[in-house]
């Protein structure tokens, strides 16, 4: 799949990520649009996975320690046929297994998050049981910037490099807020870079939402013998004018006037792509403004 | 007897012992360390995972003999759970060995959500748990695991009483393959069960029967339990003993017959007597309308006395001399209602 396909794919997913909370009342939107590209990225080029194979021992292995962003995810892995589609409009019902955090009940998720500060001891525990296989698999975790404040990744940090975990990868959702307001107000953790590499992590910083670079970075270990570290540089709400950048939209809902104007928004952004390489097109679906 | 912990036993609760036949073991948690050591000989495939706690954990040799069947985490009880959790997520059989204290107090939360709600066939032992660690303070006692424990979503708790329950506990939680907690303290024990002894997670055992009162004891008050019977047999009471090893699934049937059978009942744990063994027995029985004079011994709400684990029990009335008190006075009670009911 071209960049371009991951682009235009990303601007349906975002459609269906906000259609998703809005049908559910409820959700993570800003956090949720920010690690979008990621998991398209990892989903569709990097990760050895997919709904026949999630079973097998040698799948590379997805946490998603920021389980609350688990609407983005579970757009992701409905695109890529591991659940109709159909059964996001069930988010947040009664007896659904569709809750608000990742839980094994859906078909693609490794492990139950949500409480934060979780997804990296784990990955490294699956990382450690890969080199004791000496298995081909990698394993790969999504924190938050703001969920770094948990001291139980500082302790996974250390294991992972002691162990010299190659095998891990950590990519952080870094949009640099939080429920609060800016991270650096909360509790400031810059520099990352830094940090990391302290730590004995093989660091790389890349544009959270350019698909050439999360590829690049995504596609092998940054270095034998190290875990590595993608810090990804990304916008809260990215996508949609009104919510970029803005805290409130963390966990906000948006209206059905709000939704019309999000959707507006993606609707030109693909007419854009679509202008921009006109040719090799996969065929136009149904944009999400037809859906409300 | 372990060098490294002294006796919970007074000389007349050795004599008592000694009079009932029974014969010292080692710690339960030497029996644990050298049953896993065993069974990861055997099965490549189990892991153990400990946090600056293989010492305390008796798994030195382990660590000497399989040094890639150990994971040392460091002191770091969070990422020893999120660990254990992720080699079982990726088919290791792997068993998380800290103190009890730290294991189920710090990393609670990850005992919850990575390994009951994950539902992952990890094995968490809580070693040197109870007041195991005596006159090191209520930093190091884990009066709580219990409590926090049973409240917790798909997870079985055994508590072994001796070698043999140890043992067997250890060979259970190896096939199990659902999450499990084992509790471990760290005092010599003697044997209660004869060789070739059933044992099944989720039935309690029935060390001697009676009906003049019931002792339901878990982990290391079982001994205690059953040499008061011995002092009570004295004093012409014939009173039953149950090892309720596993406290979830509690073996609601056996509190149950004893409730109906006996005329007291004493549960003992060396625990808090909030949430513990004590109320859980008294939650069956309530609900199924059984009411027997009823007492649960174990540590009270209050900042833990200091001293030795002897000490310890002593104080608070888990030894034998304390439980042959506790049931006489229950019993004499008990017949003191009896005689009450029977006038009016």
């Amino acid at each position: 799949m071209t960049d371009h396909q991951l682009q235009l794919k990303a601007v349906q997913l975002r459609r269906r990520t906000l259609q998703a909370i809005f049908d559910a009342g409820g959700g993570h939107t800003g956090g949720g649009l920010s690690c979008l590209d990621i998991l398209n990225v990892l989903y569709n080029r990097i990760l050895n996975v997919s709904p026949e194979t999630f079973s097998e021992p040698h799948r590379d292995r997805y946490v998603q320690s920021k389980g609350h962003s688990v609407e983005a995810l579970y757009a992701v892995l409905a695109d890529r046929g591991f659940f109709p589609e159909a059964d996001l409009k069930t988010i947040g019902h009664y007896q659904s297994h569709y809750v608000g955090h990742p839980t094994r009940h859906i078909p693609g998720i490794e492990m139950n998050t949500g409480a934060l500060g979780h997804g990296l001891p784990i990955c490294v525990g699956m990382a450690l049981a890969g080199k004791m296989d000496a298995a081909p698999y990698r394993v790969f975790t999504l924190l938050g910037d703001g969920e770094l404040a948990e001291g139980s990744n500082w302790e996974a940090a250390l294991a992972a490099a002691h162990y010299k975990l190659d095998n891990l990868t950590l990519i952080i959702d870094h949009n640099t807020l939080q429920i609060s307001g800016p991270t650096r107000d909360v509790m400031s953790n810059e520099p990352l870079d830094e940090k990391w590499r302290a730590f004995s992590w093989a660091v790389k910083i890349v544009n959270g939402h350019d698909y050439a670079s999360l590829s690049e970075v995504l596609s092998r270990p940054a270095q034998p013998g190290q875990p590595t570290c993608v810090i990804a540089n990304t916008t809260k709400g990215k996508g949609v004018s009104f919510m970029e950048n803005v805290a409130k939209w963390h966990h906000g809902v948006p209206s059905e006037v709000e939704l019309k104007q999000a959707f507006a928004e993606l609707d030109s952004l693909e007419a854009r792509l679509r202008e921009a390489v006109p040719s090799n097109l996969p065929p136009a679906e149904p944009t999400g403004s037809q859906k409300i | 007897m372990s060098a490294s912990a002294p006796s919970m036993f007074t000389p007349a609760a050795t004599a008592m012992a000694a009079e009932l036949g029974l014969k010292m073991g080692r710690a339960n948690l030497d029996e644990f360390a050298a049953t896993l050591e065993a069974l990861a000989k055997a099965n490549p495939n189990l892991v153990a995972v400990t946090s600056d706690s293989r010492g305390s954990g008796k798994l030195a040799p382990f660590g000497k003999i399989l040094p890639k069947q150990l994971v040392e985490v460091g002191i770091a009880e969070q990422n020893l759970v999120g660990i254990t959790a992720g080699l079982a997520a990726c088919g290791k059989k792997s068993f998380g060995v800290s103190p009890s204290c730290f294991l189920t107090a710090r990393s609670l939360e990850q005992i919850k959500n990575d390994i009951c709600y994950s539902d992952v066939p990890a094995v968490l032992v809580g070693i040197s748990s109870g007041v195991s660690y005596g006159a090191l303070g209520t930093t190091h006692h884990s009066l709580h695991d219990l409590a926090v424990l049973r409240a917790i979503h798909n997870l079985t708790i055994v508590v072994p009483a001796d070698n043999f329950e140890s043992r067997e506990a250890v060979l259970a939680a190896a096939q199990a393959t659902k999450p499990m907690f084992l509790r471990f303290g760290k005092a010599a024990m003697f044997h209660l069960h004869r060789p070739g002894s059933d044992f099944a997670v989720g039935k309690a055992i029935t060390l001697r029967e009676g009906r003049d009162a019931a002792l339901i004891a878990t982990g290391e008050t079982v001994i205690h339990a059953l040499l008061a019977t011995g002092r009570l047999a004295q004093h012409g009471l014939n009173c039953r003993v149950i090892s309720m090893h596993t406290i979830k699934p509690l073996d609601a049937e056996t509190i149950l017959k004893a409730g109906r059978e006996c005329q007291a009942l004493v549960t003992v744990e060396e625990h808090s007597l909030q949430g513990g063994l004590g109320e859980a027995c008294a939650g069956v029985l309530l609900q199924a309308g059984v009411s027997k004079p009823f007492r649960m011994i174990g540590m009270p709400d209050d900042e833990t006395v200091p001293g030795t684990q002897a000490d310890i029990f002593r104080h608070y009335g888990l030894s034998m001399e304390g439980l042959t008190e506790t049931v006489l006075q229950l019993t004499e009670s008990g017949r003191r209602t009896e005689r009450t009911r029977a006038q009016t």
